[in-house]
């Protein structure tokens, strides 16, 4: 997995896996895609840089700990739900909004945002198993 | 604040003051229980206000709500009966707390005592003034767990985590037989409060439930007022500190069953069944612990000996069910309370000054504890029947009962007699002995006990003195409405200290003088009763023992046989029941499915994804090197993800994709360390049987799913996701909407499992190698160290 | 049609069966990851098949016309999916260090939580 080739082209694929990643979490709710499987390609983008380049170099690349990064999306997910508070409707219940930046209408919603939850729970929870298996790998 | 607020407050007070008084202790040392005993007295003062009314005749209900949908409320019911129990329980409560102040001085857990105390005492009132099944349950089981806790209080002697544990189990026992009883009651009678259940007549009497009712509430109320042969955990839980024997013995726990027959006589009692093992059970009570405390030379334990003859006493009369028996029950009741809670705590206040409460060890104490010395004899007067205490009139009623000439009275005479004649021997040997005779050394120098310590038996003794004074009043106003409230009709008690010569007088007499004789050769009384019971053996209390060890190998045994620790057969167990179930339940049931039809018109790419699959999974299964298993497994999980493709399913195809892909890859990190082969290294006979049961599970599950998708699919989910996910979700993708907005509670707390099992693994990979051999050798050490302990 | 998928999903089953009845960790853990896809398969089973068209609400519709596949079912497959998978890892992580500290992949020797000759629990009190 040393192979001259598969190390230039690692850092490539893997930041176009992520960026496909999010692009398949934000097509979800109308097109097939979505949280877990957006979460399980950048996943595998991480997984592949691990393999080409060491763990230590994802680790310090995605800068926070996987774990956090998890934490952070169950934060999120769970925050999304509570949103529904503030407009007096029971927990979960989905909420849009439409600002219009720069002239274009962008639909917001708490939807998403629970899916952004979902996304970082899954590639946070998953890439941790993956890197600290990975990195025991060499002993 | 209207009467149900403060009935309510008065209800919580007791928990609310036993929340505080670990902390108020911890500041103000023994005198908090002057601070304490406000509570208790607070809630006297306010069910006094109840007496005038009660007296009237009213019966005073009121309460809350509490699960409306199932009928259930927090409600009271205030009549004679429990009016009289809960000013006995509260007023000899006041009194207990301060005596405990002083009984308990400078003990380091002192704050925790009057919580308990205070916990127990709460419970015990709303037991005495529930009037709903469950509050009655619950407060019922409450008092046997918070009279575990005060037993057990000086956990650090086996003796006393003994007794604690022996009352827990035999009265929270008794209280689930209570429990089955109360729902017998509920279905035959449909009601679920005492108030309106008093309101039947004869029909309960009459049902074909009403054996079975009456045995199960007897078991509750024979194990509470330890009626033989559930008696052995009373005496035993004298191993408690005094305060509590005084007020558990005198005025609450054991009288919660008296209580509860009493409570019930007018809807229960008076049937053939109800006379026969009432006054036989109660009977035998009174005798074998009379002649039981007549063998001790402990003083708590011969009180605690004739508290059982007490219960026993009351038991009967409440059995007899005669009108005379009735107001002999409330007025010994009352009686017992009051003389039996003064001689208990006279027996600590010796207790505590001198270092002993064994009678062959104490005597001539009269010049140095005057106060406690006339304590002591007026309440052994009133145990003993004399005048002019409220005992007297007691026994008088009670041997009224028994006028009527015939030749079941006179019987219940006789061994009335004998029983009351050895506690009249038994109260004069507690009230006399240690005060009379010459001056035996003691332990401690003796003097006077302080105010908190006589002042709670000093007001109880007074008590009983002053009430039968004034008897008019005092059956006017408690004994006349709650022996109404027991008979369940208007009864007036009329009994005086005026002398009335006939049969009851006589027997009276008969008493007194047989428990003189037996005063007299109580030592020789003493010896016999040894000797039988050491001729005997075997009791109770041994068999107790015998059964708790019983119960410990018994469950041993039965863990041993049903969790070997063998992995293998707890599968084996698992899937052989599941594959029993599946194929047997379709039989049973006629829901076999026809035989299943393949189509023809399945296209070839789609049989050659499923050849596929099945090859993986073989190759799974025979697989005898690690790279060989992981690509195999590989195949079948990418199989499956063509499947999902195929029939419309892309979301799952490309979850299943990248999950396979991370499954080989964390499957090959993991393995190449493992350096383990996949092979199956069993003898075959093994194999082949496990072949047999993987065969019928997987048999089972085909039917299963034939069956399934034989019945008419129900499409109203799905419909209704496919009509707003667009509408009301403003997503295209179903799967998707239903995932993070239709069921978005769900998917929180899978992705909350995901995130946990990330830091279960973390952990374990962080886990220092050779920590867990570590882990175990310590235990091993500590179990070693806590055996030697036991030793 | 259906036939076949409940013969596939019978295969499936008898094979995790299988495997898991092994006392061998490694075999387990195959098993494991075969169990879920059975039941992943039965589910998708038991909410009918349709072939090929995914439950998409086309552009410019309002709702999904009947003939496309059963969303419920897919919904409920995805997240086990994701679940059995973290398990899964767990399970490996777990057999990897029993392994390690045991020195065994023999079930019937991993007896450290039900030692083999346990002492009787004190009778006293």
């Amino acid at each position: 997995m040393k192979s001259v080739i598969f190390r230039t082209v690692a850092p490539v694929l893997t930041s176009l896996m992520v960026l496909f990643s999010v692009f398949v979490l934000l097509r979800g709710h109308n097109e097939p895609g979505g949280g877990f499987i957006g979460g399980l390609i950048a996943v595998s983008a991480l997984a592949i840089y691990g393999m080409a380049h060491g763990v230590e170099t994802v680790r310090r690349a995605i800068f926070f700990h996987p774990m956090a990064i998890a934490g952070a999306g169950l934060f999120t997910a769970t925050f999304a739900g509570l949103i529904s508070i503030f407009a007096g409707v029971p927990f979960m219940t989905g909420l849009w909004i439409y600002p219009a930046i720069l002239g274009v209408e962008i639909p917001l919603s708490t939807v998403f945002l629970f899916d952004a939850g979902v996304y970082l729970v899954v590639v946070g929870a998953i890439s941790s198993i993956a890197l600290s298996l990975e990195e025991r790998g060499g002993e | 604040m209207d009467v149900t607020a403060l009935t309510f407050l008065a209800l919580a007070l007791p928990f609310v003051a036993a929340l505080v008084a670990p902390v108020l202790t911890r500041f103000l040392g023994q005198n908090a229980a002057w601070v304490l005993a406000i509570a208790p007295a607070a809630i006297f003062l306010h069910f006094l206000r109840f007496v005038p009314d009660v007296a009237s005749g009213e019966i005073v209900t009121g309460g809350y709500a509490w699960i409306p949908s199932f009928n259930v409320s927090f409600s009271w019911l205030i009549d004679g009966l429990s009016l009289t129990f809960v000013l006995l329980i509260s007023g000899i409560g006041a009194l207990i707390v301060l005596y405990s102040g002083g009984y308990l001085k400078g003990h380091p857990q002192q704050g925790r005592f009057f919580c308990f105390i205070l916990m127990f005492m709460g419970s015990m009132q709303g037991l005495v003034v529930s009037d709903s099944f469950l509050m009655l349950f619950v407060f019922w089981e409450l008092t046997s767990i918070t009279s575990f806790l005060l037993i057990g209080f000086d956990h650090g002697r086996e003796a006393a985590r003994r007794a604690a544990l022996q009352a827990l189990i035999v009265t929270g026992g008794g209280g689930l037989l209570l429990l089955a009883g109360l729902l017998i009651l509920w279905n035959v009678s449909g009601v679920t409060q005492l108030s309106l259940l008093l309101s039947f007549g004869s029909e309960l009497k009459e049902s074909p439930f009403y054996f079975a009712a009456l045995l199960l509430v007897l078991g509750g109320a024979f194990t509470k007022s330890a009626q033989f042969p559930f008696h052995f955990w009373l005496p035993n839980a004298m191993e408690a500190p005094t305060p509590v024997s005084a007020y558990l013995h005198s005025a609450t726990m054991v009288k919660a069953g008296v209580y509860l027959l009493m409570r019930l006589n007018p809807v229960l009692g008076g049937t053939p069944e109800w006379q026969l093992l009432l006054p036989l059970f109660g009977v035998a009570t009174l005798l074998i612990g009379a002649a039981l405390a007549v063998r001790e030379t402990d003083m708590k334990l011969m009180l605690a000996y004739t508290t059982m003859s007490s219960l026993g006493l009351l038991v009967m009369l409440i059995g007899l069910g005669s009108p005379h028996a009735i107001e002999a029950a409330a007025l010994y009741l009352v009686a017992h309370a009051l003389f039996k809670g003064a001689l208990f705590m006279v027996a600590g206040i010796l207790d505590h000054e001198t270092g002993s409460r064994d009678l062959s060890e104490l005597g001539g104490l009269r010049s140095a504890m005057p106060l406690t010395f006339a304590i002591a004899l007026a309440g052994a007067l009133s145990m003993g029947g004399l005048p002019p205490f409220f005992g007297f009139l007691a026994k008088e009623e009670l041997y009224f009962a028994f006028s009527t000439f015939d030749l079941r009275s006179a019987l219940f005479a006789i061994l009335t007699v004998l029983g009351n004649a050895l506690m009249f021997a038994v109260a004069f040997a507690v009230a006399l002995k240690p005060f009379l005779g010459p001056r035996v050394s003691m332990p401690k120098h003796v003097h006077e006990a302080p105010l908190l310590l006589w002042i709670g038996p000093a007001v109880l003794a007074l008590k009983g003195f002053s009430i039968a004074l004034m008897s008019g009043l005092a059956h006017r106003l408690i004994s006349s409405p709650m022996a109404s409230a027991i008979a369940g009709e208007a009864r007036t008690v009329e009994i005086s200290l005026e002398p009335h010569l006939g049969l009851p007088f006589a027997l009276s007499v008969l008493t007194v003088a047989l428990g003189g004789g037996f005063y007299v050769n109580l030592a020789r009384l003493r010896a016999g009763m040894t000797a039988i019971l050491a001729d005997i053996g075997w009791g109770p209390d041994r068999g107790f023992d015998q059964f708790v060890r019983g119960l410990v190998r018994f469950a041993v045994a039965l863990t041993r046989r049903l969790q070997g620790g063998r992995f293998e057969v707890y599968m084996t167990a698992t899937f052989a029941l599941v594959a029993l179930v599946l194929l047997v339940m379709p039989f049973r049931y006629g829901e076999f499915p026809r035989a299943p039809f393949f189509s023809a018109d399945v296209p070839a790419h789609e049989l050659a994804i499923m050849a596929i699959a099945v090859a993986g999974l073989f190759a799974v299964v025979v697989a005898s090197d690690r790279l060989t298993a992981i690509v195999s497994l590989g195949i079948q999980g990418f199989a499956v993800a063509v499947i999902y493709l195929l029939y419309g399913a892309p979301d799952l195809s490309f979850t299943q994709f990248m999950i396979e892909t991370l499954s080989v890859v964390v499957l090959a990190l993991v393995m190449t360390r493992l350096q383990l082969s996949p092979a199956d290294r069993r003898p075959l006979p093994e194999k082949m049987r496990d072949v047999a049961i993987a065969l019928a599970c997987g048999l089972g599950f085909g039917l299963f799913l034939l069956r399934v998708t034989a019945v008419p699919f129900d499409r109203t989910l799905t419909e209704f996701f496919n009509l707003y996910s667009k509408s009301i979700a403003h997503g295209a993708n179903v799967v998707n909407v239903i995932i993070v907005d239709f069921r978005a509670t769900d998917t929180l707390g899978e992705i909350a499992v995901v995130m946990i099992t990330g830091l279960a693994i973390l952990a374990l990979v962080r886990l220092r190698a050779g920590s867990l051999k570590r882990a175990v050798a310590a235990e091993l050490v500590a179990d070693e160290s806590a055996a030697e302990e036991r030793v | 049609m259906e036939a076949w998928f409940a013969l596939l999903v019978g295969i499936f089953f008898s094979v995790a069966v299988y495997l898991m009845l092994s006392k061998f960790i490694i075999r387990v853990l195959l098993g494991v990851a075969v169990l879920g896809n059975a039941v992943n398969l039965l589910i998708f089973t038991g909410g009918r098949l349709t072939r090929g068209v995914p439950p998409v609400i086309p552009e410019g519709a309002g709702a999904l016309a009947a003939p496309a596949a059963n969303a419920l079912p897919q919904a409920l497959i995805l997240t086990a999916i994701v679940i059995s998978f973290s398990f899964f890892a767990f399970l490996l992580v777990l057999s990897w260090r029993a392994y390690n500290e045991l020195a065994t992949d023999n079930t019937d020797e991993m007896r450290v939580a039900e030692p083999v000759n346990e002492p009787v629990p004190p009778l006293g009190y």
